[in-house]
């Protein structure tokens, strides 16, 4: 069993934007209204880069930063971890759309931004953080794979997770249906800081069936793997201890144990 | 770090498969680089294919995963009696107290290049084109955690051509955090235009095989590549001269997402922090496998980084002369060949340079030979800045 403390909490989905808006729809105190996510270009970035940044890297860093700003972490302090289900469907699609033409001329800005680690370069070129930095995929078990990667770090520092799928264009998304945009970021820390919201007991334990999201957000925790977020980030909202299962692999389960710090 | 050992590894290269082909091409000073035949290019670009890929599809109930990256997972495996390790450590440890922690950089985008080619007339992509287990970038995990019967933690490492040197330190973190007792770590990744084109749009493909250092170095040459290895504690089962992972070292460039840094600072930092993982000094380590990719930015930044941190102390080179960059697989490749030294007592060489460029400071060995290194560091960078640095050595 690893134990951490969640620090910040970045959070962007349809009709969840930001955590400070969201605690009281997820703690069931406020009602659950799905609308259009609005992601702006993001300040963080340089000018050249904000043009070229794909709007999966604007939603990794506007979690990312929020989740950051919350535990008051200077961004060279927090290793990251993203995680993304398969990255950048737009992206994807357009260089495969170009190589099934005669001419086959790739844009070099796409191709670099074709990598699964995208959203992690443009995080360490707008924070300038040299910290490590990781970036992973477990299919639908990656917001699992994430955390446990995170926890595994958060042992020595702290880290920021950050899980985000957007939705793929067609044809790709015929094979591969992500529903909603869904963007979460956690700051996790080692010890217990002034900024702790809770204490994570993590485990992995055999499959077993994963906790739902709140009934309003059940739907949603199934549009996008980054949801798979959803039941944790609804006990962290509703400040009483729970402990709850997360899917991850086939045989595996992750098992955590949320609970409230004082403030 | 506490080391762990390496126990035992395979690869598959443009070299040859399995250790021993690696190792005779490797003495003989043999790049596996010819013209490229896989697909037409506009430039006369050198390539590190293999073609047994083409006569080795997955059959069977591996056939929904058939595609080069994960075909060429199952040659790696095969390789070294491979999978008979595995089913050692499976015995020993449990299935489901063994991580599975893999790197590639595209996974099976070929099969997707091939199935947008055959859509319909509504756009549609043809039915036998299995997203989930070609294309997806955990494909490869999905596909080997089934193929070697694994129930234990598992996920894809993507970082470009750091990926898979980067699960070495995942594998380590894991053991030491108690989350697996071992871990089968590698990846895998296989040519197709996605790479081909895109280098080439980036202007970055050499024409005619890669001259790692060299003054005349005008770019690189792609290969692909397999490898894996078992990791765990070291036990009285590992005796001396076992390989060792002493150290590993990770950072970001926060530079720009092509272009290392042209100091090095990146490259640098990681590999001071394998160092200082390692709790070693620099000069205690006998040979550098470095990135190297032969490009004029890459191979310039990564020369500043070692003059800065070893002077010109340290023997150094790099392999893509031998394989050509093998991008996602690159990082097992460059600690496959730098285990194999530690083993067997040599520094390979670097076919095709032919003179290092005279602006440069570190100690570039362009002809290999018998040597007894100890202690071997092997580098990868990627995309997005993304650095790592692994350090070997071996059992006392």
């Amino acid at each position: 069993m690893i134990r951490l403390f969640v620090e910040g909490i970045g959070l962007r989905a349809p009709g969840l934007e930001g955590w400070a808006a969201s605690a009281p729809i997820l703690a069931g105190q406020a009602p659950y209204v799905g609308a259009p996510l609005n992601l702006p270009p993001s300040p963080l970035l340089p000018a050249a880069e904000r043009r070229r940044a794909p709007q999966i890297v604007r939603l990794a860093l506007a979690t990312g930063a929020e989740a950051l700003a919350a535990a008051s972490r200077a961004p060279e302090d927090a290793a990251t971890i993203f995680t993304s289900s398969g990255g950048d469907g737009e992206t994807i699609h357009n260089i495969l759309s170009t190589l099934a033409t005669e001419q086959r001329e790739l844009s070099p800005t796409r191709f670099h931004n074709s990598v699964h680690n995208a959203a992690a370069g443009y995080w360490s070129i707008a924070t300038g953080a040299t910290a490590p930095s990781t970036s992973l995929c477990a299919h639908d078990g990656s917001f699992a794979a994430g955390l446990l990667e995170a926890a595994a770090q958060a042992t020595a520092r702290p880290v920021v997770l950050i899980a985000y799928d957007v939705p793929y264009p067609a044809p790709l998304s015929g094979v591969r249906p992500i529903s909603a945009v869904f963007g979460v970021a956690l700051l996790l820390s080692p010890t217990q800081g002034p900024a702790a919201l809770a204490r994570l007991e993590l485990a992995v334990q055999p499959e077993a069936a994963p906790t739902p999201a709140p009934p309003a957000l059940e739907a949603l925790r199934n549009a996008a793997p980054a949801a798979q977020s959803l039941p944790l980030l609804a006990a962290l909202a509703s400040g009483m201890a729970h402990t709850i299962t997360l899917g991850y692999l086939p045989g595996m389960s992750l098992c955590l144990h949320i609970s409230p710090v004082a403030a | 770090m506490t080391p762990l050992a390496l126990s035992d590894f395979a690869l598959i290269t443009c070299l040859g498969a399995g250790r021993a082909a690696t190792l005779a091409a490797l003495r003989a000073g043999q790049s596996g680089l010819a013209p490229c035949r896989f697909d037409t290019l506009p430039v006369d670009a050198w390539t590190g294919e293999i073609t047994a890929c083409d006569d080795a599809p997955l059959t069977g109930e591996w056939a929904p995963f058939d595609c080069r990256n994960n075909r060429l997972a199952a040659l790696a495996l095969a390789q070294d009696g491979f999978m008979g390790v595995v089913e050692d450590a499976k015995t020993r440890y449990g299935t489901s107290r063994i991580g599975l922690f893999l790197g590639t950089s595209t996974s099976g985008i070929l099969q997707a290049e091939q199935a947008y080619k055959r859509r319909n007339v509504q756009g549609l992509l043809p039915a036998d084109f299995d997203y989930t287990r070609t294309h997806n970038t955990y494909s490869l995990a999905q596909f080997t955690r089934a193929y070697l019967g694994l129930h234990g933690p598992a996920f894809v490492i993507s970082t470009a051509c750091a990926a898979t040197s980067k699960v070495f330190a995942s594998a380590a973190r894991f053991i030491a955090a108690g989350l697996c007792d071992a871990a089968i770590i590698g990846g895998a990744d296989t040519l197709c235009a996605t790479t081909l084109f895109g280098f080439h749009a980036l202007g970055v493909m050499a024409q005619g095989p890669c001259r790692p250092f060299d003054a005349a170095r005008s770019g690189i040459s792609i290969g692909e590549a397999a490898g894996f290895a078992l990791v765990e504690r070291p036990g009285p089962q590992h005796g001396t001269g076992t390989t060792l992972l002493l150290g590993t070292g990770e950072s970001a460039d926060a530079y720009h997402m092509s272009s290392p840094h042209p100091d090095g600072e990146g490259a640098r930092r990681a590999m001071r922090l394998a160092l200082e993982d390692a709790a070693l000094a620099p000069e205690q380590i006998d040979y550098i496998n470095l990135h190297g990719t032969a490009t004029l930015a890459g191979d310039a930044a990564e020369d500043r980084a070692i003059a800065g941190l070893f002077g010109n102390a340290v023997p150094c080179n790099s392999s893509k002369g031998f394989t050509g960059h093998t991008l996602g697989a690159s990082g097992v490749v460059g600690a496959a060949i730098s285990a194999l030294a530690l083993r067997h007592g040599f520094l390979p060489g670097s076919p095709h340079t032919n003179r290092v460029d005279p602006e440069f400071a570190s100690n570039y060995l362009i002809a290999g030979g018998p040597a007894r290194p100890g202690i071997i560091m092997s580098n990868a960078f990627g995309f997005g800045g993304v650095n790592c640095s692994l350090i070997l050595g071996r059992a006392a």
